[in-house]
């Protein structure tokens, strides 16, 4: 089925994509990450095939949105019947109206990997939540790879006033398979609406995975985001949030970086309006080759008085050969505001070692403790019971000397 | 139990230790006074192994087996436990995993095995509302956001739960109020036993009317200048150190 619109999008964004290709690193945003390796591989684009056995869910905590090769599969799934909460292309049929109102509204700065989204998304997740509703359980997205292919989703979030959710997505595959995910989620969150968005990014160790966010948070909306890359040979994250009057912004991120694994952050926050409040917090441990990156931007713009903005990145090389790029922005036009930033690089504290030391604890435990806490405090963030306690484990599996089962 | 013999240490270029001696045995109580770099930190972080001070001459045993060749950890196994004066906070570590770890490495450095959890659980939380802490404690991480009063009861809950044979409190008084001080005080006091010495590094007199010393010394330059009995702790409160470093 052709829709108009959407084919208006999909040629403007093919054509887009022919020129630029996925982002050069000669691109200011993108000068640490060259992905160039990922035309050269030249996946195809994922087909629909046979569902696999899969269970990475969070039980009946949750409700379940599974997308198998970037395509939705209802009968994995299990939706909420009060809340809309569909398939993109059956919102291209069902709510085609606030659709189109909303498609690539989000998105004020395009890229190749947005375009390529854009011209080929397969499917993706549509919510929306009217005036003062709430969903009373998590919606968890759940990406499986099977294929060695091109996997392009697109979701769309919408809360409406009041409104209040919490979603999760996963990513992962059914085997060490090398394959690109391409993910784009545009989220509206209304007036004082609130929405809370965990992502764990645990593809497979030669897979490719960009996953972008783009978030436009009217007055006093808040959005809360726990960020946490562990798989991928090459991953990138986008997120960025345009904030209106007195809304509020949470990005927390932990990224584990080991062997040859290239995890790249990228986030930005634009105080476009007074009185809005942000906070960012940014952990990466990085072992052996791995290399981080972290580039986290602020803007307030000229008219945005009062804003509160922090944004801290901690990182800790546990190998002479790991490294991090680390780049913390503040853009300020204003003149009335409280912004700061701070990012430390470095080793395990001597004086925390010591202190375990003191009772008892041999120096290499201690090591593996603080380096296991490090993480965790990311991993505490995190106020899904039964998600917490699968990222403690699998945070456990990096680390297994540091913590009791 | 601890025998210092002419110990001298530097740190860097700079001698901090010149030359003291101290004989602790079971059961006693000893507190070290003195001016502000005097050394009575140096000697608190010799005893417990903490790295950055060179032991240029002069030695310590404990228990006759020579304190300075074991790391820190083994020391804390043997029995050797430091109060800090600046307790560190662990972000991401829970109280009660710390407790527990350290409780595991050293049961099994005594050939004992892993504590029961129920044991333990029933055994940490008995001490936590001894020394009047909440339990809501053992689950927040180690002193993040503690207040000073807060993480000096922290270290004595440690202390109570590891059952060190030699106890070094290292200004344990300081930042507190007489409330806290007299809770830990309290917890101290319970811990007093004829198979356990106790060495108070301070710089008041102050704990000292709740926890009362058999010994009281002076450390001054390096060097312990004057010892006696408690009465010398009420002396110093009186006269101040000027009088000492005369001499």
């Amino acid at each position: 089925m052709s829709i108009s619109w959407l084919d208006d999008f999909r040629q403007q964004a093919k054509s887009q994509f022919e020129q630029t290709g996925f982002p050069s690193n000669r691109l200011e945003d993108w000068r640490y990450t060259n992905v160039s390796v990922i035309a050269k591989k030249e996946f195809p684009l994922a087909k629909i095939e046979n569902a696999p056995v899969f269970d990475g869910s969070q039980g009946g905590t949750a409700f379940h949105f599974v997308l198998v090769d970037g395509f939705f599969n209802a009968e994995l799934s299990n939706l909420p019947k009060t809340i809309t909460v569909c398939s993109i292309n059956d919102a291209l049929n069902n709510h085609a109206d606030l659709l189109q109102s909303k498609f690539n509204q989000a998105i004020t700065q395009t890229h190749g990997f947005i375009d390529f989204n854009t011209a080929n998304f397969t499917d993706g997740l549509f919510v929306h939540i009217a005036e003062n509703g709430v969903l009373e359980k998590p919606i968890q997205i759940i990406h499986v790879a099977t294929q060695e292919a091109i996997l392009p989703t697109r979701h769309v979030v919408i809360l409406e006033k009041n409104a209040k959710a919490t979603l999760i997505e996963t990513f992962s595959s059914s085997e060490n398979n090398a394959y690109l995910t391409n993910s784009v989620a545009e989220i509206f969150v209304g007036e004082n609406a609130d929405l809370t968005l965990y992502k764990v990014q645990q593809e497979s160790e030669t897979a490719y995975h960009f996953g972008g966010t783009y978030v436009q948070q009217a007055d006093n909306a808040r959005f809360t985001h726990h960020n946490f890359a562990l798989g991928s040979v090459l991953a990138r994250s986008d997120i960025v949030c345009d904030l209106a009057t007195a809304a509020e912004c949470e990005l927390n991120g932990l990224y584990l970086g080991s062997q040859k694994q290239h995890l790249d952050n990228f986030t930005r926050i634009n105080h476009l309006q007074p009185n809005g409040i942000s906070r960012e917090f940014y952990k990466g441990i990085l072992n052996d080759q791995a290399k981080g990156v972290f580039q986290g931007r602020i803007v307030v713009a000229e008219n945005a008085q009062k804003i509160d903005s922090k944004m801290n990145n901690r990182n800790l090389l546990l190998s002479n050969e790991a490294e991090i790029d680390t780049k913390p922005q503040l853009e300020i036009y204003a003149d009335d505001v409280k912004c700061a930033h701070g990012v430390t690089v470095g080793q395990l504290d001597e004086k925390s070692i010591f202190y375990l030391q003191s009772r008892g604890i041999d120096e290499a435990t201690a090591k593996h403790i603080l380096t296991f806490a490090f993480a965790n405090e990311m991993v505490d963030k995190i106020t899904v019971p039964s998600l917490r306690e699968s990222v403690f484990n699998l945070l456990l599996a990096r680390f297994p000397e540091g913590a009791e089962r | 139990m601890l025998k210092i013999k002419d110990l001298t240490v530097n740190v860097g270029t700079k001698e901090i230790l010149k030359g003291l001696n101290l004989e602790v045995k079971a059961g006693e109580i000893h507190a070290i006074m003195g001016p502000n770099g005097a050394g009575k930190s140096t000697l608190s972080h010799i005893l417990s192994g903490k790295s950055g001070y060179e032991v240029t001459g002069g030695s310590i045993t404990y228990n006759d087996k020579n304190l300075l060749e074991m790391p820190a950890e083994i020391r804390a196994r043997e029995g050797v436990f430091l109060a800090f004066q600046y307790p560190v906070e662990i972000a991401g570590v829970t109280n009660v995993y710390l407790l527990k770890a350290a409780l595991n490495a050293v049961r099994k450095h005594k050939g004992l095995s892993e504590v029961d959890a129920m044991d333990f659980l029933t055994l940490v939380k008995a001490k936590t509302k001894a020394l009047d802490m909440d339990e809501k404690f053992l689950y927040r991480a180690v002193n993040e956001g503690f207040s000073g009063g807060e993480k000096k009861r922290n270290e004595i809950l440690q202390m109570a739960m590891l059952e060190p044979q030699l106890c070094i409190l290292d200004e344990t008084d300081s930042g507190l109020d007489i409330d806290a001080l007299r809770i830990v005080a309290d917890g101290v006091n319970a811990l007093r036993s004829e198979n356990r010495a106790f060495i108070m590094v301070t710089h008041y007199q102050r704990l000292l009317d709740y926890i009362k010393p058999d010994f009281v010394h002076v450390l001054a330059d390096g060097k312990i200048v004057k010892s006696g009995g408690a009465e010398l702790a009420l002396e110093l409160e009186e006269k101040g150190y000027g009088w000492l470093e005369q001499a």
